[in-house]
Order: structure tokens, then sequence, then C-alpha cells
């Protein structure tokens, strides 16, 4: 069973105290921009076979949206973060460096 | 290839069963084919066989990273059924269908076809409307369904309780042809087919990359050396995201583990396929006397194969609300697939931004009944370069242009 530990109440939330929101990290696109653009930013997903920055919100306990870095190959945690970021912060990229060192970011 | 029949067996029989030959090849791979796919599924599979059928292309290879069939097609609950809501999904699901009826006749192998009846139970007045309403336009779509009383539904099957505290049945959309089918037997019986056309499967291959030039695919690598090929089919189910970035290309796909279990053998209880989507379960009764259960998917990314305990939990627990009877049983086995989720729960047949490459993914939770009709408009649409009218409807140009089949109320929970 999934463990994630909320950043903004501390607890150690199981999977069924938490609702999973899909791939973090999106940029937004919107009025004005192409079609191309809107539809990836609505549909297109890295879905990876490996680290996946994702969302979940703690539904069932605080109630907070935070993001998660795991993998979804293994279902290892790399860790959680405040949802007020638009990139994942540096203790997260290198929590997963050090247990996947060939990782780049951006992937 | 020896055609299986009655005076084979007999033939056989007299010899000690010393001529059988193996149901399929297991070639080294060529340096180059007309046509790659990628994935012996049962997706990938009935491509290849209508490819050659249908259009007389047999210079095709089959890649496989594990054993065919292992994926998704040997992992579901073999529930086949055609009563979706919109036009281009019946087309395609009731072509599945109506080839299910011959394929062991088609294939010369028994994928034990057995349509034995389908009930989708309404629980809630909300459920009654909707299925009410996917019955009309089923009638439109000649696709025969009928909607039936909760006096029926216990009719056929007895051991319901319909009278459940919580979510009594109100009544049921019926499909009489609706069923279930061996699911590997629909693998082997592809490859076997496949392989008498001078198709290569070759197994314990996997691809490890794509090669392009010019916006225009050129072959494959795996783990058996490089392939050439004019053109590539990606028929990979839950690694359909995996194989896109190879390409250089993203799918509105997200892969999430789905998992059903079985029951131990009991006798014949209950005749029909049973799905019960308000409550997340569905169940039927394998030939072996096994309840076959499945319930929804994950709601996360995951490629793990595995199921949950808190799923288990939940399908069983609403289950037992409407089977009591279920309760005494001790479950067996327990297993995951990883599934292919789009958006609007309708599959992908495309062409994509690669020349040459065209992709096939997307059936999530429940193309094992689309298997036959999945590969007729897949063979199509790889042959020809152009979709046909099965595939017309399921391009990836619907998601730029917002003209989604909507099927999440008529795929309701996961079969
Ligand atoms: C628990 C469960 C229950 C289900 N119940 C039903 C049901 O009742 N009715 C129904 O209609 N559908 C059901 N489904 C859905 C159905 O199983 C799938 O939609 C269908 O089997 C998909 O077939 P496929 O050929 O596309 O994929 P698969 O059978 O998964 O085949 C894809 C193949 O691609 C291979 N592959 C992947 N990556 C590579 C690579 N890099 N190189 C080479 N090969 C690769 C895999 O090993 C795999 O064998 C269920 C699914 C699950 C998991
Ligand atoms: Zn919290």
């Amino acid at each position: 069973m999934l463990t994630l530990t909320c950043p903004h109440c501390g607890i150690r939330a199981e999977e069924t105290e938490l609702s999973p929101g899909g791939e973090a990290h999106l940029k937004r696109y919107g009025p004005g921009d192409s079609d191309e653009q809107f539809e990836a930013y609505m549909f297109a997903r890295k879905n990876p076979k490996g680290v996946h920055f994702e969302r979940w919100r703690h539904a069932y306990g605080c109630g907070k949206w935070f993001l998660a870095a795991r993998c979804t190959a293994t279902l290892e945690v790399f860790g959680t973060y405040p949802a007020q970021v638009s990139a994942p912060p540096e203790p997260i990229i290198e929590a997963i460096r050090a247990r996947r060192p060939g990782w780049e970011a951006g992937q | 290839m020896t055609r299986y029949s009655v005076f084979a067996v007999a033939r056989e029989a007299l010899r000690w069963h010393s001529g059988w030959e193996r149901a399929w090849k297991s070639p080294a791979p060529k340096k180059k084919y007309d046509v790659v796919i990628v994935g012996a599924g049962g997706h990938g599979l009935a491509t290849a066989y209508y490819l050659g059928k249908n259009h007389g292309i047999r210079n095709v290879a089959v890649i496989e990273k594990g054993w065919l069939g292992g994926g998704n097609t040997g992992r579901n609950t073999t529930i086949i059924r055609s009563n979706y809501l919109q036009d281009p999904s019946a087309a395609i699901y009731e072509k599945a269908r109506s080839l299910y009826e011959n394929l062991s006749q088609d294939l010369n192998y028994n994928v034990m076809f057995s349509p034995r009846g389908l009930l989708m139970l309404a629980q809630t007045h909300h459920e009654v409307r909707g299925y009410r309403r996917t019955v009309y336009a089923n009638n439109l779509q000649g696709v025969t369904t009928e909607w039936i009383e909760p006096a029926k539904v216990k009719e056929l099957v007895p051991i319901m309780n319909i009278e459940g505290p919580r979510y009594p049945v109100l009544g049921a959309l019926y499909q009489a042809r609706g069923g279930t089918a061996r699911h590997d037997a629909v693998a082997w019986g592809y490859a076997r087919a496949c392989s008498a056309m001078g198709m290569d499967i070759i197994q314990q291959c996997e691809v490890t990359g794509v090669r392009t030039l010019n916006g225009q695919v050129q072959g494959i690598d795996t783990t058996r050396g490089a392939i050439d090929c004019a053109k590539l089919a990606i028929v990979v189910a839950g690694h359909s995201s995996v194989l896109a970035e190879m390409s250089g290309f993203r799918l509105p796909i997200e892969s999430m583990a789905l998992q059903a279990l079985v029951s131990e053998p009991i006798k014949p209880c209950m005749d029909v396929v049973v799905m019960a989507n308000t409550v997340h379960g569905y169940m039927s009764q394998s030939d072996k006397g096994e309840m076959v259960i499945g319930g929804g998917t994950d709601g996360f990314n995951n490629y793990t194969q595995r199921g949950s305990w808190q799923h288990v939990e939940e399908t069983t627990r609403a289950l037992i609300e409407t089977f009591p009877m279920l309760s005494r049983l001790k479950m067996l086995r327990q297993w995951g697939g990883i599934v292919d989720m789009t958006g609007d729960r309708s599959p992908i047949l495309s062409k994509t931004s690669v020349g040459g490459i065209f992709v096939n993914c997307g059936w999530g939770t429940g193309g094992f009944k689309a298997i036959p009709g999945s590969g007729w408009a897949m063979a199509e649409l790889v042959a020809k370069g152009e979709p046909g009218p099965l595939a017309a409807e399921f391009g990836l140009d619907r998601f730029k242009e917002g003209r989604f089949i909507d099927e999440s109320v008529a795929a309701g929970v996961a079969h």
C-alpha cells in the first residue's frame, strides 16, 4: 500500500486517505495559445515508467493539495513537497539522484 | 499447420499423440519486415492476422518482450459485450462481438466463446435512466439489448439478492449475446494462425528504441538486435507512453493498475455475466467453477502489475451485498494488469506525427471484448495508411478537436 507524508500536516497518510490528482508541474495554456499547446496541456502526458511528479490531495485529512515524487515502476516514494512551486525543489531532486544515478531532471 | 479436427484427434490417439506440431514457431528475427508490430497481446496478434487475411501482407513480425498473451490479454476477466452508448463504439465493439461468434471456426482453434448473456445492473434511479437510454441507442445501432425488470433479473440469477438494503436491484441492461471467451486461447489461436501464414512471432525480445529519419520510421532496436521496417504498429496497452517516448511523441494515456481475483471452484451457480457499476464489481463463473471477480482501477500512475488490498476489500464488500453466498467463499488468487486509460474511455487507433508509425491503444479496462474488431480495423489502417470506417472516429485528432467519444458512463466500471 502506498504511503505518502503530507507536507502540510506531517501525517503519514496511506492510499485510502488520499486522492490522486495526476501529473504535476503542467504548464497551463489557454486563450491565445495554439491548439497544439492547449491539447498538450489538457491531454498529452509523460506517463513515465520511472520517476513521476504528481499531485495528491490529503482528502480525508487536512484537505490540502501537495506534490510527490515517486517511481511508477517500483512504487518507491522519493519525497513530498507543498504544491506552491512550479518545479521540484532541490532536496527532492537530490533524493531522486541518490536512488536513480542516471536520472536527469526534465525527463 | 495440421488442422485440428475430430479426425486429427482420432489419428493421434492411434499413434500415442506423436504427430502434434508446435502451435507456432519461434524464429530468430529477420533484418527487415514490411510491418513490425510491437506487442503480442490480443490486439497486436489480431492486427497481424487480419493484415495477412484481409490485405495479403504477410512479411510481418510481432515482437513481444515477455511471452505472448502475458500482458492484459492473459490477465483480464474476459467479459465480451457491445452495449456501449456512442455510434462509433457500437460499430467497433459489435464488429468484434460478431467476429467472436465464429472465431473458433475461423482460427481452427477453440476460443471457448460463450455467449451466455450479460446483465448490467441498475441500482440507482440514475442508472435506470442511463441504461434505458443505452437500450434505445443500441436498438438504433443494430445492437440487440433490452431493459429487463427486477423479477427477470432474479429469474436469470437466482443467487442474487435484489432487495439489498443499500442498493436494491431496479432492473438491468441485458445483452443476451454477450458473454465470455477463454482469454489465452484468443491469443494462442491468433498466434497459431499468424505463424501458419509465415509471420514471425518473436518472444523474449524487448523493443528498446525506435529509429526515425526525417519524420519517417526506419526500424526498431531490440534486445535481439536492430530490425528495419517500412511500417510500425505500436500495440502495447499499458506501455504505450513508453513506446511513444521512444518514437518522439506523447499520448493522452495514463497507465494504471487494474486487478481481478478468483474464488475457490464451486458447483455451477451463475450462468450469466453480471456487472454492478454502482458498487464497482463484476462477476462470472469460469468453466472450472471459480467465481471470477473484478473491480475498479487504482487512481494513480503505476506500472507494477500488482493489486492493492483496499481494492480487493472494496470489490468483495460491494459484491457480498448483492451476492450474500459469496461471503463463505475463499479467494484463491489475485493479480493486476496495467491498463492504458484515455480521458474519454475510448480507444485510440491512429496515425501519428511520425510517418509509418501507427498506434492502437487506450482500450483501458475493456479491450478484451474488442480484440477481433480492433485487429480488423487496425490492419486496414496499417495496410492502407488511412483509417477505414471502423477506426475513423478513434484518431488522435479527436483530442485536439474536442470530438470525444465519451464512454465514461457506458464503461462505468472496469470490465
Ligand atoms: C484485471 C483486468 C480485467 C479486465 N477485464 C476485462 C474484461 O472483462 N473485458 C474486456 O473486454 N477487457 C478487460 N480488460 C482489458 C483487456 O485486458 C485489455 O484491454 C486488452 O487485453 C489489451 O490487449 P492488448 O493486446 O492491447 O495488450 P496486452 O495484452 O497487454 O499486450 C501488450 C503486450 O505488449 C508487450 N510489450 C510492452 N512493451 C513492450 C516492448 N518495449 N517491447 C516488446 N513488447 C512490449 C507486453 O509484454 C504485452 O504482452 C481487463 C484488464 C485487466 C488488467
Ligand atoms: Zn495533510
